[in-house]
């Protein structure tokens, strides 16, 4: 080992504070990036290796009911790879002690032997018994969120007729990785499940021997979806085909891919804003820490030692920095990214996770990390090694001070001298200053875009649920029903209002855009369900036309009020129809067309229908009311908002939060290793200073009130600014983060910049306190020995 | 002595600094011959040019006008690379106030030259030449200045260098440890023969040269031998 090289290890461990506080910037920047990307890349790999695995299909569709010698035509298609038919059906289920409405699928698989697609991950139990006529396997997601084991009972409303399942397995399907009830916002696992039964125990039950009216299909490699598609529309439309559809638009899976897209947004997005302000950071904190460094660095230059040299050195103490760094940083994101991956594995359901930590996210933040602290380094190595070495060894000339500018507008006489100290300080060294005060903004704005999600979650909720869909309860009937079905649910006991709404699956359509989506005919004063314009005030549907959420019009239809929309009904007799666009209406979660429920009776071309009802209800009426509209043949499904919002702040919310904890942790860890670097590095350039005050009589608390006088100000200067920047910071992610599932607001409450200026506020006390205690130690004498 | 080969030659060095609007000029015009082996004592009061001519010397800084050779190489006119090249292999400096590294013990101060020098001693050979040998593990922070100085000066030394300049050598230390100092200075002079240029504001410590040249104003301004030299223990201020 050089004696270079011993130098650089006792600076290090000298310097071990410093290091460190550096070392957890870095760290917190590259944690976000690996956990970000290593979540994503471990995800995708998971899911596509479940989709091969357990046969995922590519194309399906659903229709009426068509004989079973139909589905050997269509396996002839060309194009069409596997191809299997079977009977779906949408149910009420009964669990034993839980009173709320649960919605079941049943799906039916081959009587003996595995499915061709779409296979089971049986995760316990066993499969069915041959032609078992009451056995079920059940969906993970509801065993669990009902505790139901193999062996116990389930009740099912087929057909009208109460039936009796006796779980034997509990299985995961690629075909339910996301379990959501059509139409809900959010998964709900104690109030939808999903059951698979034996074929001919499930024909039998909805006469459907010999038949089917689902189908789902592989293609052959290199085929497109889209003529597949058409040709099977085409061959199903007299069974009542709804519209065939591809992997892309399957339900699950078009939630797992959002999800993932959003995943890689975040990915890209957090980690850019985490370790491009950690790079800043650093390479501020590295210059500042090397121009400390610029008497040794003359020392050495006049013993001979080549610029290369002394460059080389110094770059490898920051490296050596920047490697602690990143090996904890990658550490820690790979611990988290395990937990995050963990945490999503609790509602997007696979039976295996497959980790990835890919070389490529090592090397990106090795990468940029390297950047930041070299272009750091060698910018203020630049600097010191230009200085002759005589002048390197010599004192820097005093700063040329002179009176602030408060000083010269007559306030001198409110600043004690040491006050005067701190404002010269500041005011003759403007670009340090700032540095230091966007530095420590930077840190509090990251504070802000870690916990920002919570408010604009609550407030995503709050206009949905409290502004928009106001109802307590919104209710599915079996097929359309004419409207006198709403008086008869008016009567039940604790209603206190109904109102009625008509929902048609329907493709979209303006020049080649297009968008399958549920078409909603609503109240146009609705008290329940309204529209919202803007500024969120509710507005009336006009008649004659859509409404569209804004999102749908701008952003994936690209149509403007008063143009013309094509509206493709995928059902009955599946026509098509012009309609003007007539307005825009805000929504943050999910995208849907609006019409006013009489028009839309009107082009369907039918009376005044219903397809369920918005019921508003007394407090405590629930338990009563969900018996009395579960006994009812007609009511098919029921979602209760009370317990979608619980829900989904128990599973959706648990991820945010978690999300949340961690991105608060990191800029936390990010926020005061920069207030202390401030710190620290102010003390090792003004230590000799400081120790003469002392020397003249000053006291401990004087000098420290120099030096953290300072820091005090410019972080206080610093918090206004951070508010600025976590704003900024929170409004990109707000314009990246659109989906059509959701779009976040850009809501910031006073905890998330209490919270901002608290943690910036803490790390400048810690900091303050760390520096206080060095200042006791200052070395008084050696400033009276060595020079100045 | 005045046989002894020419080391230094330098005609009619000029620097001037600039300082903001200022230019101020530190040398005007100096010429001058340094040889093998000799005490040459600079003095001069703070501001005559002592530690300019000093770091032109060195290779530590060019002069602005004129021409300095050190054997027959003329630096006025050597660039970065050839001015570290002969700093590296032939220069030893000493400076007031040590400049020792910190985070390296004696035995390492000395060795981080010694490790790049062309045929140096061992750092233990140094230490022991300055009678530094009992605190080899020593850090900076240990050493009393008198001691850090010691320290210096092997490590000035250790490269076997062909000429040892101080920079006040001891301006920050008290008389006693400055009269030690200044003994290691004559004991590596006499015994190795290296050329020593030493700075100094302090008149007294003139009496251990061979030759004294006096500073003013960036002009040399008197130059004498002293036919009778003091040993270092003799002098006293």
């Amino acid at each position: 080992m050089t004696t270079l090289d011993r130098k650089l290890i006792r600076d290090l461990w000298q310097m071990r504070g410093q290091v460190l506080a550096i070392a957890a910037v870095i760290a917190g920047g590259v944690a976000t990036l690996v956990m970000a990307l290593s979540t994503y890349d471990s995800l995708l790999a998971t899911r596509d290796r479940f989709y091969a695995d357990y046969r995922f299909a590519e194309v399906f569709t659903n229709l009426k009911r068509a004989p079973q010698a139909v589905a050997q035509r269509l396996a002839e298609i060309p194009g069409v790879g596997r191809l299997e038919t079977r009977v779906l059906a949408v149910v009420k289920l009964e669990v034993a002690g839980f009173t709320d409405p649960v919605t079941g699928v049943l799906s039916s698989v081959p009587d003996s032997g595995e499915p061709l697609l779409n296979t089971l991950h049986l995760k316990r139990g066993r499969w069915l018994t041959p032609y078992a006529s009451d056995e079920a396997i059940v969906s993970d997601t509801f065993a669990d969120a009902h505790g139901l084991a193999p062996g116990d009972r389930i009740a099912a409303i087929v057909n009208g007729k109460r039936k009796t399942l006796t779980l034997v397995g509990i299985a995961l399907s690629p075909e339910y990785v996301y379990q959501i009830a059509p139409g809900a916002m959010f998964p709900d696992f104690k109030r939808y499940g999903v059951l698979w039964l034996g074929r001919s125990a499930l024909a039998a039950a909805y006469g459907m021997e010999g038949a089917f009216n689902s189908l789902s299909a592989t293609l052959t490699p290199g085929t497109e979806a889209r003529p597949i598609i058409d040709r099977l529309d085409t061959l199903l439309a007299p069974y009542g085909g709804i519209g065939a559809y591809a992997r892309r638009d399957q339900f699950s899976n078009r939630f797992l891919s959002e999800e993932l897209k959003q995943l890689q947004t975040t990915a890209t997005v957090f980690p850019a804003i985490f370790l491009g302000v950690a790079a800043f950071l650093l390479n501020v904190v590295v210059t500042r820490l090397i121009a400390t460094q610029r008497e040794q660095i003359a020392i050495l230059k006049a013993f001979g030692y080549r610029h290369l040299t002394i460059g080389w050195h110094y770059v490898k103490l920051v490296a050596a920095m920047a490697f602690f760094g990143v090996a904890g940083g990658v550490a820690l994101g790979a611990w988290f990214g395990n937990g995050l991956a963990n945490v999503y594995m609790d509602f997007y359901r696979f039976p295996y996770l497959d980790y990835v930590l890919a070389p490529r996210v090592v090397v990106i933040a090795l990468a940029v990390t390297g950047c930041a602290a070299l272009s750091g380094t060698l910018i203020a190595l630049g600097r010191a090694i230009r200085l002759p070495p005589a002048e390197g060894m010599r004192p820097e000339t005093p700063i040329a001070y002179r009176t602030t500018l408060l000083e010269r507008i007559g306030l001198q006489r409110f600043f004690s001298q040491p006050s005067r100290m701190i404002l010269r300080h500041i005011e003759r060294r403007p670009l340090k200053s700032l540095l230091t005060v966007l530095g420590i903004a930077c840190a509090g704005g990251l504070m802000m875009v870690g916990n920002y999600q919570r408010g604009a979650i609550d407030f995503m909720v709050d206009v949905q649920f409290r502004q928009a869909a106001r109802e307590d309860l919104a209710v599915t009937f079996i097929e359309p029903t004419g409207a006198a079905a709403l008086q008869e649910i008016a009567q039940l006991p604790g209603v206190r209002q109904v109102e009625g709404f008509r929902d048609v699956p329907a493709n979209l359509r303006f020049s080649h855009y297009h968008y399958r989506s549920a078409l909603y005919g609503i109240q146009p004063e609705g008290r329940l369900h309204r529209s919202l314009d803007s500024a969120l005030r509710p507005i009336r549907l006009p008649a004659g036309g859509v409404v569209l959420t804004d999102h749908l019009a701008n952003n994936i239809l690209h149509v403007k009020p008063g143009e013309a929309l094509t509206v493709d009904v995928l059902e009955g007799r599946r026509r098509s129809f012009e309609v003007p666009v007539l307005g825009l209406t805000k929504q943050y979660l999910g995208v849907s067309a609006y019409m006013d429920q009489d028009s839309l009776n009107a082009m369907l071309g039918e009376g005044n229908v219903v397809s369920g009802a918005y019921i508003a209800h007394e407090p405590g009426a629930e338990a009563a009311l969900y018996s009395q509209l579960h006994a009812r043949p007609r009511v098919l499904g029921m979602v209760a908002h009370a317990a979608a919002i619980k829900s989904f702040y128990t599973t959706l919310g648990e991820f945010v939060l978690f999300f949340n904890m961690v991105a608060t942790l990191l800029a936390a860890t990010i926020a005061f290793g920069v207030v202390y670097n401030s710190a620290r590095i102010a003390l090792s350039e003004r230590g000799r200073e400081l120790a003469s005050l002392r020397v003249l009589g000053f006291s401990r608390g004087e000098i420290a009130y120099i030096l953290l006088g300072e820091l005090a100000v410019l972080t206080l200067a610093a918090i206004p600014l951070g508010f600025l920047v976590g704003a900024g910071l929170c409004g990109i992610l707000v314009m990246v983060f659109k989906s059509d599932l959701y779009r976040l607001p850009l809501v910031l409450e006073p905890y998330n910049f209490a919270l901002g200026a608290t943690v910036v506020v803490v790390s400048a006390i810690a900091s303050g306190l760390l520096v206080w205690y060095r200042l006791g130690r200052l070395d008084l004498v050696s400033v009276l020995k060595t020079r100045e | 002595m005045a046989n002894e080969k020419v080391i230094f030659r330098a005609n009619g060095l000029t620097k001037i600094y600039r300082l903001g609007e200022m230019a101020v000029q530190a040398l005007r015009g100096i010429d001058l011959e340094l040889r093998a082996g000799e005490m040459v004592v600079l003095l001069g009061p703070s501001g005559s040019g002592k530690s300019t001519l000093l770091n032109i010397l060195g290779g530590l800084d060019t002069p602005t006008a004129g021409e300095v050779y050190y054997l027959d190489r003329n630096l006025s006119v050597a660039g970065e690379e050839a001015l570290t090249r002969f700093r590296r292999d032939h220069v030893g400096f000493v400076f007031q106030f040590y400049n020792l590294i910190p985070s390296l013990t004696a035995r390492e101060n000395v060795a981080a030259v010694t490790e790049i020098a062309r045929s140096p001693m061992t750092p233990e050979a140094a230490l022991l030449e300055v009678g530094m040998g009992e605190r080899l593990n020593h850090f900076p922070a240990q050493l009393s200045g008198g001691e850090q100085q010691r320290v210096a000066i092997a490590r000035a030394i250790a490269k076997n260098p062909a000429v040892l300049l101080c920079d006040e050598p001891t301006g920050a230390l008290d008389s006693e440890t400055g009269v030690m100092v200044l003994e290691a200075l004559e004991k590596v002079n006499r015994e190795l023969g290296t050329l020593t240029v030493l700075i100094t504001h302090n008149a007294g410590i003139a009496d251990m040269a061979d030759r004294v040249i006096r500073l003013s104003d960036g002009h040399i301004v008197e130059e004498r031998r002293n036919t009778h030299k003091k040993a270092a223990r003799e002098l006293h201020w």
